[in-house]
């Protein structure tokens, strides 16, 4: 077998951050090699230096043993690399066929027709089942992820990468992705998977190189390794943090979550039967891999999702009385008496509006309040002044838009507003992604507080270390499915690790 | 370094400012206007003979030569200043209403009517009561049919507003030939219906009027709970939903505002001057007034300025094509130019334009 | 009666090119992404531009040959209305501009040229009177060869000058070339996702200025339509009218098809001319009849919008500008 393509010592970083460090791996031609890791752990950087988005820093590029530079997608085109990413790059409005030829500058007259015949050819030759006169808004996610796949083929590339291919596809829909990956890979082209479920990779590549944290942890042939080596090789030995925990005080059902289900606007169902209960006095986190239904759960209880089915029923701890919160949007849902914060992934889209400065943005939760035609300035002004004094906002002065704010300073304020409306329950998304260590704890100890005063708060996070010890009991999900529901003070990370792989969602073997 | 070629950087690279200091962005408008000017000036220099250096002591002078002038000049931007309030609330919101032409022409449809159909039947403050209010509520319904397809179906509202601005110029000229079948078709001025003169000026009382409303507007969408709504939607739809904005009555609510003031301004065009209609009475202000309340940032106060800036080029520029008897478009043309600039120095505020640094560093590099 | 039907249709075709080329120059376009409400404001360079060419030509030339009063005014226009359509992309393309504010300044500026030499033109060379250019008009207004020769047949289909038939040429062309070649599927990409066109190695910026320079230069002819066949060579102000928001009515109504443009255009110019050619009409009735073609187009985007078929939609990037970084 011949090396299609190696990396050697490839480091890339973007300002001081570290994305890739020293990583070298190899994929031979009639192989599939899985690129296992965590979010963050600079699968998709390294892939992006192949197909010509990134340049590496450090380090060199083999192709058929020869070194290269790929400066755009264009040469990564030349040098046959096709890449397909998790966003898809087609045009609605246009046929399969027509997407594949777009941009390209083929010899001849231009025909669609043969495009349809070629297109046509490559199915065959693969096993796709698409139809190339079909627009792409009438397909399914799965047919769109094929056109990609045709787009990249029909350029004749031999060396594939496809980025977390499975994240959206139903178990039919996958097993049918990896029988055609079978086929080409016998072939004679080299595929690379990036992907975080593990019996993926074992049931589909031959060799599997590992990354964690921007460090390359080693390759191993799938036959002589199990799903728990690798989980250890993904997410390496325990971290102490020493973050503070207390015991849960007079813990309540405050919010009950009953078998909902979501379908999104592609028709893909990414809540499937949720139900799980909210404590007061309790912190839940959960755990899962990017996209695994994490956004519509929240959103679902903000008000802001529409939901098939199931009910989220809201025990208020003033009246004593239950309210159903679904399907109401999140100005009946304040009308009802709920206290609900929620401070969204979303940081400056949805949470904050960039333009508009601290004060304004305070006044997003409380500017409804008394029944004065006019605005009431000094309230958020004061609440304004008291965050950026106590939670040390980096700021000139609460004039400041808060898109000027460094990425921790503006979670701090958007965190600093949600407490401040003293919610009982407290739903915080990722909301230490992208803060420094100091910031970080200042976020652990502002939920500590919350939950010491009885509220019940909900944290999605992504750092198994942290959740284990910050949260009381982790829910983790897998492809819009509770996969698990284990108590924080016992749990440990490999326990975790396997939870969020198993999404029942993805396997090929059900 | 690695044996890798070094990507080469191309000569000019444009980023996006994060911000930009207010006193910066001041000096970039500033020259950009200044060059519209002497542009402006070279072009009027071209095609009459009038030195650049005089250019602008005539325009000076066609604008506030004389007392009559002034007046005229300062009634021109008071009409232009009150469409740009109208439209600005919409724009906040980012709503397109490119309409306020036929929203206005109806409006001051509406206020012809009243006179024609109650001429003196009622004592004039009376009429004039009847007549602000017809005028409000047509140029609400102008603008509320837009709205109301862009809040149910999405519909493009550059379009439709757009032509909405031709049905109203229509329904004008559809009128007059009811009321002057025969003959001129054109409808005579009318006698009633006239706004009073304060202190013996005719222009005075819209005048007022204007400047009340550019102070009502500011506070409106400054310190209101509405204008607050507005601003939300306008910078972020998803943000609105996240915290509970009706975005759809928003639209509704902001429409209806827009269009009642431009309602407003074509009453004051027929009872403060005109006192009668022709499809072109609004003289495309309804359009200027876009340009104006953009260049604007929305601020109501900063739009007066803008509304005296193009007022004063028009009518400044028409009076020096008056002096060389030739066609007063060139108002336009200049107008135009100084707009172009002002236009295009908004990236300039916005962007930043990198120059690749010096082909030695490059080498170095290497 | 046939003849009334005939001289009806014969008036609506004349009535409907200049609207074609507004319509189509305008579809062009918005195919890139771009909204240029400055396409009346060109349609009047157009006119004008043509207008200034002949002249001069017709002033120096001692015996004005056929060939060089037709190519000179043409060249003209477009070179002229290609001019503005290149302020409007540099302004929007490059610099990033608000496309309808640009859109309308341009418009304020174009009627303001049109109108301005129009008005001055011979002032400026030092004559008096209006412009009239009958010798360059009498040679747009040349029928063809065979016109007269197939009755009232040639008479209603046949009895126009070239830039007619030039028109329809055009819209058909545009339609093949967006529909049936590479460079109509990338365009028609840019203006539907630039950041996938950009993604499949298109160059967005060429193409944007491209379309929008192109599509300028073809609406600017029917100025020069206008201007050289139906006036004769005449330039009244402002009499070109609202003929460029009817054509930009047109693209919307043609759901943004040049094949569909043809005959739209022929249904507005009918219903532009009709209340001239129904006998006994009234005044108010003739002036509610120019109204249909503003509220049959409003019907159309509301139907399309309700309906949400997503082929008769917009350009989905249409009125945006587009940033490689913002993706």
């Amino acid at each position: 077998m011949s090396v299609a393509i190696e990396l050697r010592n490839i480091t890339k970083r973007f300002g001081n951050i570290i994305a890739n460090n020293n990583v070298s791996l190899s994929v031979n031609n009639g192989e599939i090699l899985s690129l296992l890791g965590e979010n963050g752990s600079g699968k998709t950087t390294l892939m992006n230096m192949i197909s010509g988005i990134y340049h590496p820093d450090e380090g060199q590029i083999f192709i058929g043993g020869k070194q290269v530079s790929i400066r755009s997608p264009h040469e990564a085109f030349e040098h046959k690399i096709g890449m397909i990413h998790q966003h898809f790059k087609l045009v609605d409005l246009f046929t399969a066929a027509e997407n594949v030829v777009l941009g390209l500058k083929e010899e001849g007259r231009y025909n669609i027709f043969d495009v349809v015949e070629k297109v046509h050819a490559i199915s065959d030759k693969y096993g796709f089942d698409i139809d190339p006169t079909k627009k792409i808004y009438e397909m399914s996610v799965s047919e769109k992820q094929t056109v990609e796949i045709i787009k990249v083929l029909y350029r004749g590339a031999d060396i594939l990468i496809l980025d977390e291919p499975t994240a959206v596809l139903t178990p039919q829909e996958t097993r049918k992705l990896f029988a055609v990956l079978r086929r080409m890979r016998d072939d004679g082209k080299a595929i690379i998977i990036i992907t975080h479920k593990l019996h993926e990779v074992l049931s589909l590549s031959d060799r599997v190189s590992v990354l964690r944290k921007g460090e390359y942890v080693g390759t191993v042939e799938t036959a002589k390794t199990n799903e728990a080596e690798l989980t250890e090789m993904m997410v390496g030995k325990k971290v102490e943090l020493n973050i503070e925990r207390t015991d849960p005080v007079d813990p309540q059902d405050r919010l009950l979550v009953k078998n909902i289900s979501c379908i999104n606007r592609e028709g893909v169902k990414v809540l499937d039967d949720i139900s799980f209960t909210a404590r007061s006095g309790e912190i839940l986190g959960i755990a899962g891999i990017a996209g695994s239904g994490q956004r519509e759960l929240l959103e679902s209880i903000a008000g802001l999702q529409h939901l098939s089915e199931g009910e989220i029923l809201y025990n208020n701890p003033k009246t004593g009385s239950t309210d159903d919160l679904r399907d109401k949007t999140p100005l009946q849902i304040r009308e009802l008496g709920v206290r609900l914060s929620f401070v969204p992934e979303d940081r400056l889209g949805m949470g904050l509006v960039g333009n508009m400065d601290i004060v304004d943005n305070m006044m997003l939760r409380s500017y409804r309040r008394g029944k004065s035609f006019f605005l009431e300035r000094q309230g958020p002004k004061d609440l304004a002044d008291d965050i950026v004094q106590k939670l040390e906002v980096a700021t000139p002065n609460t004039a400041t838009p808060v898109r000027k704010l460094s990425g921790g300073n503006v979670q701090k304020v958007l965190v600093g507003r949600e407490i401040a409306a003293s919610p009982t329950v407290l739903m915080a998304a990722y909301p230490v992604r992208g803060l420094d260590i100091n910031s970080s704890y200042l976020i652990y100890n502002l939920l500590n507080d919350q939950k010491k005063n009885g509220v019940a708060v909900i944290f999605v996070g992504e750092d198994l270390d942290v959740l284990i010890e910050l949260c009381d009991r982790i829910m983790v999900i897998g492809g819009g499915k509770i996969t698990g529901i284990v108590d924080g003070r016992c749990a440990s990370k490999e326990e975790i690790g396997l939870l969020m792989t198993k999404s029942s969602g993805g396997s090929e073997n059900d | 370094m690695t044996d890798n070629k070094k990507i080469r950087e191309p000569l000019l690279r444009i980023t996006k400012r994060p911000s930009i200091v207010w006193w910066k962005a001041w000096i970039i408008l500033a020259v950009a206007i200044l060059a519209g000017f002497l542009l402006g000036s070279l072009v009027i220099y071209a095609l009459t003979d009038c030195a650049p250096v005089k250019v602008f002591k005539s325009l000076f002078d066609g604008t506030f030569g004389t007392e009559r002038r002034t007046w005229f000049t300062l009634q021109q931007t008071a009409m232009l200043l009150c469409v740009s309030l109208a439209v600005t609330p919409a724009f906040k919101m980012r709503f397109w209403n490119i309409g306020a032409e036929g929203q206005v022409l109806v409006g001051a449809l509406a206020a012809v009517t009243c006179i024609v159909y109650i001429e003196d039947m009622i004592p004039n403050w009376l009429l004039l009561i009847i007549m602000v209010g017809s005028s409000v509520i047509a140029g609400m319904i102008w603008a509320l049919i837009p709205a109301f397809f862009k809040a149910k179906w999405n519909t493009n509202e550059t379009l439709f507003t757009l032509m909405m601005n031709y049905i109203a110029m229509q329904l004008v000229s559809f009128m007059i030939m009811v009321w002057v079948p025969n003959g001129s078709s054109v409808l005579p001025t009318q006698e009633f219906g006239w706004l009073p003169a304060i202190l013996d000026k005719k222009y005075l009382f819209s005048i007022l009027v204007v400047v009340v409303l550019s102070v009502l507007m500011y506070i409106y969408l400054k310190t209101t709970k509405h204008g607050y709504e507005i601003a939300v939607v306008g910078e972020s739809e998803n943000t609105a939903k996240y915290i509970g904005i009706n975005v759809k009555k928003v639209i509704l609510r902001t429409l209806a505002i827009s269009g009642a003031l431009c309602g407003i301004a074509g009453f004051l065009i027929v009872a403060g001057a005109e006192h009668t209609i022709t499809k072109d009475t609004v003289g495309g202000n309804g359009f200027t007034a876009i340009i104006v309340s953009w260049m604007s940032k929305f601020n109501p106060l900063i739009m007066a300025f803008s509304s005296l800036l193009i007022v004063f080029l028009q009518e400044g520029s028409s009076r020096i094509a008056e002096t060389y008897s030739l066609s007063d478009s060139i108002s336009d043309i200049v107008t135009g130019i100084v707009l172009f600039f002002i236009i295009g120095c908004e990236f300039f505020i916005n962007y930043k334009v990198n120059v690749r640094h010096s082909v030695k560093a490059a080498k170095e590099d290497k | 009666m046939i003849n009334t039907i005939a001289s009806f249709i014969s008036a609506a075709i004349i009535q409907s090119i200049p609207l074609l080329y507004g319509a189509t120059g305008e579809i062009i376009t918005e195919k890139s992404g771009n909204l240029n409400l400055g396409i009346p404001g060109i349609m009047y360079v157009g006119g004008i531009s043509g207008i200034i060419g002949g002249y001069i030509y017709e002033r120096m030339a001692v015996e004005p040959s056929a060939f060089l009063c037709i190519i000179i005014p043409l060249l003209s226009t477009l070179i002229g209305s290609g001019l503005m359509a290149l302020i409007y992309s540099f302004l929007t393309i490059t610099l990033r501009a608000n496309q309808n504010v640009t859109g309308l300044a341009l418009t304020t500026f174009g009627i303001g040229i049109g109108n301005f030499f129009g008005g001055s033109l011979l002032k400026l060379f030092g004559e008096s009177g209006s412009i009239s250019l009958l010798t360059t008009g009498n040679y747009y207004k040349t029928k063809l060869p065979f016109a007269d020769d197939l009755g009232l047949f040639g008479e209603t289909f046949l009895s126009f000058g070239f830039l007619a038939y030039l028109a329809i040429a055009v819209a058909i062309v545009s339609s093949i070339i967006l529909n049936r070649t590479r460079t109509g599927l990338n365009l028609r990409a840019v203006g539907e996702n630039p950041a996938t066109a950009d993604a499949a190695g298109i160059n967005v910026t060429k193409y944007k200025y491209l379309a929008t320079v192109i599509g300028g230069a073809i609406s600017g002819l029917g100025g020069l339509y206008f201007v050289m066949d139906y006036t004769a060579g005449a330039w009244t102000n402002n009499g070109f009218g609202d003929r460029g928001w009817l054509a930009v009515a047109i693209v919307i109504f043609a759901l943004w098809k040049p094949s569909s443009a043809i005959f739209s255009s022929f249904l507005f110019g009918g219903l532009y001319i009709i209340c001239v050619k129904i006998p006994g009409l009234s005044g108010a009735a003739k002036e509610l009849i120019k109204m249909l073609p503003y509220l049959v187009t409003i019907i159309v985007l509301v139907f399309t919008s309700a309906r949400k078929k997503r082929e008769h939609q917009p350009p989905a990037h249409l009125g945006m500008s587009y940033f490689r970084e913002d993706r």
